[in-house]
């Protein structure tokens, strides 16, 4: 098998024998459907509601994107603050440490309640407000452990500052980025579906979830997770793409 | 002939939290233009300082530093450095990281002119076919090669060595040491080398200065006749082991090990 097949095949055998494990338990302990849906129960519910699946993919999707950007913007540019000021990373750690500490669940209601009626502002707000910190803590330490001699190489020559920045500082920080960036896309989703499954406002995969538990539709909530899941793998995958692209350099080739 | 780099006097100390450290007391080192002057002395006595004074990195406290005539203010693009740590920069190929100084210097060659520039210097350390590699493709010496073309490529008045094969293995050292010498037939440089290697200092320098114990003052200046393309075999002569000797006792003397008394 060449090498490229092997990263499409591999994986997706993986799926298979995961989805025929979990049919397998369901339907070995007998589990009723308000126990455990199976994979095989997933299918009437998607070919039921696919139209709501498209719809509401769609919104949790680019508003989980959306936040997620926002966290890139404000990530980086605290990142940026943190690793340049000894004295700004001393002053914004303890606050973004606590800030972080607290589980975004409980700080759902207060913006529901700050922002009434604005729920796509909201959810973009929960969603960014979740994953910003690693990218913000990445940033920093990348440029605030650049090696001096990285620096003297270009100072000697009478570089200025924002030429070391871009020339080395913001090449050189580009693989904790993206190391930073894959962590917080999947915590981009789990903040869009907080907003949309504790403060249901009628949008996104987290409010069909919200109707199938109110309907006791299990299928459906068990369907809604592996749509996320998707989405969720789509969107890491980007990611990677675009690490490839940026920072290929610092995978080193197999010897 | 006018002397390149004259280092006159200069003393610095660093600000710590327990007060100032002196580590230059009273610096004075003279390089002719084409000159080679490897610098030695104890562990921590300030031979790195001395580079980023030579640099324009930092100021002395006290004293002067002059480079061609100019007093180092700031740094100027006509130092080229390399490092005991290659810092090549990883996401550019070899060739590109040969580059980098002449996207920075003003005037410096674009383009083709570069890379043919880069070309040329990268196969007089022998490192042709490595062009478009990546520095982590490449070995300890080979890097170091990369390292010393491009502190090269802009044609700088002085070349800053602050050990840089120190981390290197005994032959792969030997090796860099005769590429030293070839480069230097091609590419004429003023160099400053600091080292903690004796018979490196011997082997590259046409003169070798000792440095004190902290805080560093010119303890010892040695001059050595310059052979044309010496080979490692000088160095196992009646007269470069007595030289090695003085150069030992001195370091000793440094080090506070030997009484200076019986220093010339």
């Amino acid at each position: 098998m060449t090498p490229s097949l092997r990263k499409v095949v591999v994986p997706t055998l993986a799926i298979v024998i995961f989805l025929a494990l979990w049919e397998a338990l369901v339907w070995i302990m007998g589990w009723p459907n308000y126990k455990m849906a199976s994979p095989s129960d997933l299918i009437p519910a998607y070919r039921q509601y696919w139209d709501l699946f498209l719809v509401m993919g769609w919104q949790t999707l680019w508003r989980t994107v959306l936040g997620l950007v926002l966290a890139i913007v404000v990530g980086t540019a605290l990142g940026m603050i943190m690793g340049f000021s000894r004295t700004m990373r001393d002053a914004l750690y303890p606050l973004l440490v606590g800030f972080n500490a607290i589980p975004k669940a409980t700080v759902v209601p207060i913006v529901a309640l700050m922002f009434v009626g604005a729920h796509d502002f909201n959810t973009v707000l929960i969603a960014f407000m979740i994953s910003f910190f690693p990218i913000a803590v990445s940033v920093s330490i990348g440029l605030s452990t650049l090696e001096p001699e990285y620096r003297d190489i270009l100072r000697a020559l009478g570089a200025s500052q924002t030429m070391i920045f871009r020339k080395i500082a913001l090449p050189k920080t580009l693989p904790e980025f993206f190391g930073a960036l894959k962590v917080s896309v999947t915590l981009a989703f789990i903040g869009t579906n907080l907003m949309e499954i504790v403060s249901p406002h009628g949008r996104g995969l987290g409010a069909l979830f919200d109707s199938g538990k109110t309907n006791s539709d299990y299928p459906l909530m068990f369907a809604v997770l592996i749509a996320l899941a998707v989405l969720g793998i789509v969107l890491y995958y980007v990611v990677v793409a675009l690490e490839k692209i940026f920072a290929g350099w610092a995978e080193r080739q197999p010897s | 002939m006018s002397p390149l780099i004259k280092i006159k006097d200069v003393r610095h100390a660093y600000e710590t939290a327990s007060g100032p450290l002196p580590v230059l007391d009273g610096l004075d080192v003279t390089v002719q233009e084409g000159g080679f002057c490897a610098v030695v002395g104890p562990s921590g006595c300030g031979k790195s300082t001395l580079t980023r004074l030579v640099a324009g990195l930092m100021h002395p406290d006290a004293g002067e530093v002059w480079l061609h005539g100019d007093l180092v203010k700031a740094p100027r693009s006509t130092v080229g450095m390399a490092f005991q740590n290659p810092v090549l920069l990883e996401w550019r190929t070899i060739l590109q990281n040969v580059t980098l100084p002449l996207e920075i210097v003003p005037d410096g060659l674009k383009g083709a002119a570069a890379k043919e520039r880069a070309r040329y210097l990268l196969s007089l350390v022998g490192l042709d076919g490595f062009e478009d590699k990546r520095p982590s493709e490449l070995s300890g010496g080979m890097r170091q090669r990369a390292s010393l073309c491009r502190a090269l490529v802009h044609q700088p008045e002085v070349l800053i060595l602050d050990e840089p094969f120190g981390a290197l293995d005994a032959f792969t050292r030997e090796d860099l040491w005769q590429t030293m010498h070839q480069v230097k037939e091609s590419e004429p440089f003023t160099a400053v080398l600091i080292t903690h290697d004796l018979r490196e200092a011997l082997f590259l320098g046409d003169q070798v200065v000792v440095l004190s114990g902290r805080p560093a003052r010119t303890q010892y200046v040695m001059d050595i006749p310059q052979t044309t393309r010496p080979t490692l075999d000088d160095l196992y002569t009646a007269e470069a082991a007595e030289r090695l000797a003085t150069l030992r006792h001195q370091i000793e003397i440094a080090q506070g090990r030997a009484a200076p008394e019986e220093a010339s």
